[in-house]
Order: structure tokens, then sequence, then C-alpha cells
């Protein structure tokens, strides 16, 4: 059978929307992938799919009623992580569990169900990571600013935690390898997308964009975090696996002396 | 807040903090209320690791340390010769709210030397907390420590705005702590621990019937212990964390290995090393009896008094009680199958759910995630290799260091020499 490849347009929906064709068509043999991303198929019939609605509502709720809703947040959270061909892991996740009378959706034994369950794992812990390690500059404008580069979008999944804890200071947190952030302006969250000066730069804090109490307070931190250090227990190894290098140049106690 | 002024207290006052282990943000459930500050919540987040590797969750400072006590484990006491220093309760109120606003923090652990009184002390770590939730509405975390000598009327006040309340015990022993800590009274430590735990019994049946009682230590009590200091064993130190479990109804025991800080001849002396290895076991075995089941009997008792230092003490105990083995992954019941040495919780979890499918195989435990090194000894499943030969304990622990590397291997060498 001539293999077809489904492009989407890189939204839970959009792929929704695909996992819906795939069962309407019964088709075999097939990719499903981001529009976006380059990495087309030699041999391969291509077919955009519109992002629709209706069938990927149609599609997660009938998800939601053969499998548990742990296992549907870990469907969500593995399609957040942007792996290359996760969608496939997921859509063969999705026809055992739809292809099946009983509810199959943790049976372990079955690779895409094993494999699903561990790049949630993954997403949720960068998720949990990014709720750590975001730290917050105070601006001139009086709002708390935070840039972050995480591995896997996992904007959308922070997004709750920073609105209960943060409710009486305006802030933004901003991906800056996806282009787009959330701010929350005191009543809500929305999603916004910001264009910042030539000069800016993200590791630094300028005193051009950022209050003068800011130096301070980085400054009592970073003090903090030093004198915390037990010298006779280094254990960078240990310090390192918590705290992966990648994270470091946005970390304020991280920054060279100031 | 003169900057200058709070850098240099912060510094002293952190500096002086930093033995205390506790630094747990988790078990409360202290939800933002009318748009304010912060919120607790149940799992708790480390926001960053010092380079020894332990999490930093909460600003954990002391309030001062000036201290009348002279206990010989402890920096802060009366006769060392340190800076000296006091944070006005506002500095502390300032410098939470604002590490907090950064998310650098979960909230604060706010301990102290003992200036003039018990009372005079606690009153003050009191008015911070106070402070905190009632004017600055923060439901960020907080963790008090209690001070061996306060009054209950003061404990009762710190239990309303503290999530936790902790007073360290330090040492397991009374016979240890009469030498060590000679001004001190066991009694001391006792009072406020029992009266928190009344508190906490009280404000539970409370609530059952009047909703609106105000949250009592929602995270319960915990307490530290210094781990080689005084020469007890791990038979001593674990019975006695046992005897806390119960009878306070302690959320954590903390085990801190020592690090020396003085020539006092009673201590080892400063460049022995920290017994880090031995403080990782006790907290092994601490989890053994608080989420696998284990009796603090089957991992020590008066015929094995020190846990082991070359292997983990599931699989010491494991090693002493062969007859158990091996366990049938597809039959035997949660217990059982959290006993199987390099079988953690969360594969227990998985196995349980997976083997409703379909009888499991090797491969399908391996996929799970056991550590397959020690685990092949000890169970059976639906493929038939690698079933346990007739080994002896002693075989089999040679067998198994044999084929692990431990991060200790270095510490270790001199011992595993033995089994060779």
């Amino acid at each position: 059978m001539q293999h077809k490849t489904l492009l989407y347009d890189g939204t839970f929906e959009g792929f929704l929307s695909c996992v819906f064709y795939v069962f309407e068509y019964k088709l075999k043999n097939v990719t499903i992938q981001n529009q976006f991303v380059n990495q087309s198929e030699l041999f391969s019939d291509n077919e955009t799919i519109n992002t629709d609605k209706q069938k990927s509502d149609r599609v997660w709720k009938g998800l939601k009623q053969k499998a548990s809703t742990l296992s549907s947040t870990k469907i969500y959270y593995a399609f957040l992580s942007e792996q290359p061909k996760v969608e496939n892991v997921l859509l063969d996740y999705m026809l055992y569990i739809f292809n099946s009378s009983e509810k199959v959706d943790t049976d372990f034994t079955q690779p895409s169900v094993l494999k699903t369950s561990q790049i949630a794992k993954n997403v949720s812990r960068e998720k949990h990571r990014m709720e750590a390690f975001v730290r917050f500059k105070l601006t001139k404008d009086n709002i708390y600013f935070a840039n972050i580069e995480p591995d896997f979008n996992v904007l959308p999944l922070i997004a709750k935690h920073f609105k209960s804890r943060y409710a009486d200071q305006k802030w933004v947190i901003y991906d800056i390898r996806r282009n787009y952030g959330l701010f929350y302006d005191l009543h809500k969250l929305d999603f916004i997308n910001l264009d910042f000066p030539e000069n800016f730069d993200f590791s630094k804090t300028s005193s051009d964009f950022f209050a003068d109490e800011e130096f301070e307070f980085q400054k009592l931190w970073k003090d903090y975090f030093d004198s915390t250090n037990i010298k006779e227990r280094k254990n960078m190894k240990l310090h390192i696996r918590h705290v992966p290098k990648r994270y470091w140049k946005y970390l304020s106690e991280k920054q060279p002396n100031l | 807040m003169s900057f200058e002024r709070t850098l240099e207290k912060l510094k002293i006052l952190a500096d002086a903090a930093k033995y205390d282990v506790s630094c747990s943000s988790s078990g409360s459930k202290r939800t933002n209320t009318n748009k304010g500050l912060g919120d607790a919540t149940g799992m708790g987040i480390c926001h960053s690791y010092t380079e020894d590797g332990r999490c930093v969750s909460l600003l954990k400072i002391l309030l001062t340390n000036h201290c009348i006590f002279d206990c010989a484990y402890c920096v802060t006491r009366k006769s060392n010769d340190v800076k000296r220093a006091a944070f006005k309760v506002q500095e502390v109120v300032d410098l939470t709210i604002n590490f907090y606003r950064r998310n650098y923090i979960e909230g604060l652990f706010l301990s102290s030397g003992i200036f003039k009184s018990a009372d005079y002390t606690m009153e003050r770590l009191v008015a911070v907390a106070k402070k905190l939730r009632l004017e600055e509405n923060f439901n960020g975390y907080i963790h008090l420590k209690s001070i061996p000598g306060a009054s209950d009327e003061l404990m009762r006040e710190a239990g309303l705005y503290a999530d936790r309340l902790s007073v360290n015990i330090e040492i397991p022993t009374k016979s240890g702590l009469k030498l060590l800590a000679p001004d001190k009274n066991f009694d001391d430590f006792i009072k406020p621990m029992e009266k928190v735990k009344n508190e906490i019994i009280q404000y539970k049946s409370e609530k059952k019937i009047i909703k609106s009682t105000p949250k009592y230590a929602p995270g319960g009590q915990s307490t530290q212990m210094i781990v080689g200091a005084s020469g007890e064993n791990d038979f001593q130190i674990l019975k006695t964390a046992e005897h806390y479990y119960k009878n306070f109804n302690l959320k954590r025991v903390y085990y801190s290995g020592y690090v020396p800080i003085s020539y006092d001849n009673r201590l080892p002396a400063i460049g022995s090393e920290v017994p880090m290895l031995r403080e990782n076991r006790l907290y092994q075995s601490d989890w053994l009896t608080r989420f696998y089941g284990f009796h603090t009997n089957e991992i020590v008792n008066l015929n094995h008094q020190n846990l082991d230092l070359d292997i983990d003490p599931k699989l010491s105990w494991a090693l002493r009680n062969l007859h158990e083995f091996p366990v049938d992954v597809n039959k035997a019941d949660k217990r059982m199958l959290a006993r199987i040495p390099g079988v953690g919780m969360k594969s227990v979890a998985k196995i349980l759910m997976a083997r409703k499918y379909r009888r499991l195989n090797w491969d399908h435990l391996k996929k799970i995630g056991i550590a397959f090194n020690r685990a092949q000894y000890f169970l059976v499943c639906d493929s038939n290799q690698f079933e346990r030969r007739d080994l002896t304990a002693t075989k089999l622990k040679a067998i198994i260091l044999k084929n692990s590397n431990s991060k200790y291997d270095k510490l270790l060498s001199p011992q595993l020499n033995l089994f060779s």
C-alpha cells in the first residue's frame, strides 16, 4: 500500500484531527507530521489535514471513555515533547486503545503504552523543573519578567501553577526558543508574542530594562546560595544531576559574581 | 532595608543555619486566598541545589546566632569564636517576600540561637510568621523551629501561622546529650513536641465539626538527629526514630552526617570524613519503614545492629531471609513485591497494573525499569532463564557486588576486599 503522510498545523487539535482522519479512512501505512517541521519522506503521498475542532473533540471524548484521565493526560504531555515521530507513537497507543474491547491503557507490556508513559514522564520532569528554575526579574515597568528555553513545550503546562502562586503581581514568562510567552496582568492570563530590542541579552540584567533593586536582590540570593553550601560535603556530580548545565545560563545564582 | 547590612547578616545567619537538614516544603496545603501571594502545594518544589547536592527550597536562616547554650556539636555555641548577628523581624519578612516574588524559594525556614530565654526567642519567631500571614497575605510555606523549653501558649500560636514545626533532638540518646549538651534537658525537647502533637489531634477532631477551624501546623512536625558525633549505632538511631514516628506522629525524621566543626575532644576531629554513606543508608532504611511496609526490627535488631555500608538495607534483609524468595512476580501480593531487591514502589505499581493483561516475563520487567542486577536472583516470572541457583547469601552478595557499579565504590574498596 502507498505510504501516506498527514501534515497538520502543529496544534494538539490538528494532531487529533489527523487521528480522526486515520480512523475515517482506515489508513494503515501512515505518518503524522507537523507541517512546519521539515522531514519529508521519499515516495510518500502527502496530504494536509485541516484542524477541525469538532473532529478533534470527538476523538478526545472517545479516548476519555476508553482510558483513564491519567492516560489521556500522558498523551497530551507526550505530544508537547515535540520529539520527532512522537505523533506516531501516540497514534499507535490510541489505535491500541480504540481497537480493544476492554480498557488497555495501562498495559505496560505494549511498547506504545510504555513509550508514551516514558516520554510523558520526561515532559513532566521538565515541567516540574521549570516551576523551580524560572527566575523572575523586576522590570522598570513593575512587571516580573522571566525567560526560559525548555527542551519541551511546557509553557501551557506551567500556566496554572504560576497563576495561582503569583496572583498579586504582574508577570511574564517567555519561551525564547519557541518565541511566545505567558502574560498575567493581575486579572487574566494570555499567550503573547514580544519583540525584543536588538541589544536585549537574556542572560544579563541590564539597568536599561530592570529596576535598581533587582541587582540587590540577585546579589542577596547569590550570596545566600553560596553561604548555604557545606564544602566538606561537596558533590558536583549530584549537583549537576539536579541542576543540568543547560539551565545555568538563566539562573541568577549561577551567574559570575555581580 | 539597608542592603549592605542585610547582606552581611544574611551571610552569617545562612551559614550558621546550613547544618539543619530539613528543607522540605511538602505536606502542606495552603491555597492562595483573596489574590494574595503564594500557594503551598502538596508536593513542594526544590528551587535550586547547593554544590553539595542538597536542595534549596526554603530560605533557611537563623534569626540570630547569639546563644546562651554551649552544645559541643553546634557552630552557634556560646564558646565558639564566630561573628554574631541578629535579624530584625521586618528584615526577615522583606527577604522572604522578595525572594518568593522572584521564584527563588517556596517559603521560609526560620530557626534561631537562643537569646535571653526560650520564650523570648520563640516569641520573635512567631512574630515573623504572623507578620507574613496577616500583613503580607503570604500563603507560601513556613517552617518554624520550636525552641526547647518554649511555653505551651507560644507553641499554640506558632502552629496557627506555620506549616511545619520541628525541634531537633540532635543526639539520639540521653547519655549522649548529657555529654555533648550539658545545658540542655531532654524533657525540654519533648514538651513542645507533645504540645504540637496534641494540638494537631485536637485540630483534626474540631475540624470534623466546625469547618472553619483555623489550620494548625498542616505540614506536621519533624526532627533531626546527628549521625556519627556521639558513638550511637544504627540500631539505636533507627529505634529512636521509630519511637518518635510512633509516639509523636512525626512526618519526617532527618539524619545528618556530622560535619566536624570543633576541636572539642569529645567529638570527631576536624578533617575527619563526614559519614555520608551511613547517612544515605539510614535514609534508605527510613524509607523502607515508611513506604515499603518494613518493620524497624527487620532492618536492624540486636543481632544486626549496624547497617551494611556496601549493600542497601533491602538487599541486606533479603540476604538474611533467603527463605522468603524467590517471589513470583505474577502472583505475589504488593507487600512481597515491594520486598524484592531492585524493585522500587513505582515498579511495583507498574507490575500490578501490567500483570492484569498478561503474565510478565524478564523482557517486560526490564522495560518497566527494575534494577535487574539485583532483582534477577530474587524473583521468578514467565521466563525461566536467570532463575536463582542454590546460592548462599555470601556467594550471592559477592556476585551482586561484582556486577554493580556503586557510586561509593571508591569509599568501599578496602571493605570489598574482604569478600573477594
